[in-house]
């Protein structure tokens, strides 16, 4: 008796609709065990996690707010990833457009400026997120070099260039020699939805972009480009898509979107520069991807699921001391899960007798 | 003289971690397996290895404990990547995303602890050698274990049939397969072994280069060893040269910054990552006529029966 694995006729519907729920129900089990190992009671941690976050206002709003960086960088990785270009340096370009729309904010610092600043201030970071991740597009397309550690290798250059700029030129006069800029003036900062809330204009910006993404796949030629050079390269050569375009497209969006997501975290939940701003968005922001199926609605979902446990992980932190590396681990598993399930769309296991094995076996 | 000397020895100390971790990644690249959680497996080796280490006193038990988790880690690696035929790209960034959780959750209570880290070798006389003495017979055991380990590789991959049928397996699976070679279990050797190399490469960390554990103090060496596989062209020797020469890059930024040069240190830190960029460029570049890479490298292999 053995187990292998075989591919399927055609994809599975079922599993395609089910996959997710089971890997966050695999996840959850996973997650009960290791708090049981850590010595804590695993049904009221898991409360504590999932279900306390979402009883009152100041939570949901939270969720909201850690949830649209994540949802914004998500939809610009999925297109990469749905035209098999490996941008996993979202980080970098969220840190550089963080940067770039800072630097207008520092400069007309306690000046007359208008209205015009908080928009500019988000142009120049989508353009500097774009520009920053064309450098590994280009890097692949020109000479061939693996996009996969280019982009990795930047987002390190980018967080120290964020820790010079804080320490140095525009390190706050009044800030007690902390590594931060000055607090941002009203015009540089996005504007609350409610009065003295935390739910910010970021967050409507990140449903546009979610139905924006969902136009582009479902209903351009360029989002059908981007999916059959993914799924079929050879197809999309015979067809004459320009694979190497699309990279450089698929590459300059998401870098887009992620340098957006970096300059409305600064100026809005956070509201100066500072280092640390981002708890690692560019990174889970690949989870959400993949645990929304590469899909704008599913990845809108898995935003918010993921910014659930990030709320549920502080909060289980201050209540019942469980360690915020705990968070990390959840994520981790459950993109395992999440992977895994996804193989069982294509592939089916099947239960054969071992001895045509042997057979085989003594060649 | 004796800066000379100084920094040498601690080029070599910064190439270690480096080169071990490539090593291991290159024979499951040569298998056909890519594995971009080296940088996973190494910080929580890393984290193992000072646990092992701490709790029993003995840097060896430790260096095994930092390769036992590394071995695990890529196991689950393989579960995915060659039992569930999932996307290698995707499984290699989950695994470092829950490897640097899973570190800082085991090391959390060896924050602040302090071991005695891993002995020199003394050899009366020899090592007194002025110069040449402290760096040629003066290192730590890891030192002299990875350039055997390096030897080793070359000698298994290109001197013996198993080594032969690994390259086979990375360079065209089918055919291996149809020669009745067991492709994926050969992969999931070649992945382990890997996965004990870059436990290896984090537990050096805290064993011998620096005598104690902080998170994520891997700081991004695991993928530098996977551009150093790129750069060696997947052959074992250029893999010493690789990463001697990042080593170096690390090492004399630090100097520069002691040196008070009036460059801002946060652009010598960068310094090993530009570096990585850039020679990824222009080996990529100087090699367009054809690819040296294993043809199979990164691709899912389902047996068909």
């Amino acid at each position: 008796m053995q187990l292998i694995l075989e591919k399927r006729a055609e994809r599975s519907k079922i599993v395609a609709l089910v996959s997710p729920l089971i890997a966050i129900g695999l996840t959850i089990v996973t997650m009960t065990i290791l708090f049981m190992v850590l010595g804590k009671n695993p049904i009221s941690a898991l409360y504590v996690y999932f279900i306390v976050p979402l009883t009152d206002g100041y939570s949901l709003q939270e969720i909201a707010v850690k949830a649209t960086p994540l949802v914004m960088i998500a939809i610009g990785l999925s297109l990469c990833y749905l035209a098999n270009a490996w941008n996993i340096g979202a980080e970098g370009q969220f840190l550089m457009g963080a940067v770039a729309g800072s630097w207008i904010a520092v400069k007309t610092q306690g000046t007359e400026a208008g209205h015009w600043v908080l928009p500019a201030m988000l142009l120049l970071g989508a353009i500097a997120g774009a520009l920053y991740a064309l450098i590994p597009a280009i890097c692949k397309v020109r000479f061939g070099a693996s996009e996969i550690l280019t982009s990795l290798m930047l987002v390190y250059v980018a967080d120290l260039l964020l820790d010079y700029l804080v320490r140095g030129p525009w390190r706050d006069p009044q800030g007690f020699n902390f590594p931060t800029t000055a607090e941002f003036d009203p015009v540089a900062t996005v504007p609350t939805l409610i009065e003295g809330g935390r739910l910010h204009l970021g967050s409507i910006l990140a449903l546009i972009v979610v139905a924006a993404g969902a136009v582009l796949l479902g209903k351009t030629i360029k989002g059908f480009e981007i999916r059959v050079v993914g799924a079929a390269p050879r197809a999309a050569r015979f067809g004459g898509f320009n694979a190497n375009q699309l990279i450089l497209l698929t590459f300059a969006i998401s870098g887009a979107l992620a340098g957006l997501a970096g300059i409305i975290e600064v100026a809005g939940p956070v509201g100066h520069l500072q280092p640390g701003i981002s708890p690692g968005y560019g990174f889970t922001a690949i989870i959400v991807a993949f645990l929304g199926r590469l899909n704008p609605i599913g990845i809108l979902i898995a935003g918010l699921f993921l910014a659930l446990t990030f709320i549920g992980g502080e909060q289980a932190q201050i209540t019942m001391k469980i360690p915020l590396d705990v968070t990390k681990v959840f994520q981790g598993i459950l993109l395992f899960y999440v992977l895994a399930c996804d193989s069982l769309i294509l592939y089916r296991f099947r239960i054969v007798s071992s001895s045509p094995q042997v057979a085989r076996g003594a060649h | 003289m004796e800066l000379i000397e100084a920094i040498i020895l601690s080029v070599l100390a910064a190439s270690t971690p480096l080169l071990l971790a490539a090593t291991g990644e290159l024979v499951a690249e040569r298998s056909g397996v890519l594995n971009l959680g080296v940088e996973g497996m190494m910080i929580v080796g890393a984290a193992c290895g000072f646990g092992g280490a701490w709790l029993t006193g003995s840097i060896i038990i430790g260096a095994l404990c930092g390769m036992l988790a590394g071995v695990l880690m890529s196991l689950l690696f393989a579960a995915m990547a060659l039992g569930l035929a999932v996307n290698q790209v995707a499984t290699g960034l989950a695994l470092t995303i829950f490897g640097v959780g899973l570190s800082g959750l085991i090391g959390a209570r060896f924050v602040g602890e302090r071991i005695t880290p891993a002995p020199h070798l003394q050899i009366p006389f020899v090592t007194d050698i002025p110069l040449i003495g402290r760096i040629l017979f003066g290192e730590d055991a890891f030192v002299y274990l990875s350039l055997a380990l390096v030897a080793a590789v070359w000698w298994f991959l290109y001197r013996t049939r198993a080594g032969l049928i690994l390259r086979a397996c990375g360079d065209n699976h089918v055919s291996a397969h149809a020669l009745g070679y067991p492709v994926l279990k050969i992969r999931m050797y070649a992945v382990m072994f890997g996965g004990a190399c870059a436990g290896l490469a984090g537990a050096y960390l805290p064993l011998a280069y620096t005598p104690f554990f902080i998170p994520g103090m891997t700081a991004g060496r695991g993928w530098i060893a996977l551009a150093l596989t790129v750069f060696a062209s997947w052959l074992p020797g250029r893999l010493v040269i690789g990463a001697y020469l990042f080593g170096a890059v690390t090492i004399l930024q630090l100097h520069a910054q002691g040196a008070g040069i009036g460059i801002p240190s946060q652009f010598m830190s960068s310094l090993p990552y530009l570096a990585t960029v850039i020679v990824l460029v222009l080996l990529s570049r100087a090699r367009t006529g054809g690819s040296t890479a294993p043809a199979a490298l990164g691709t899912v292999f389902v047996p068909d029966r």
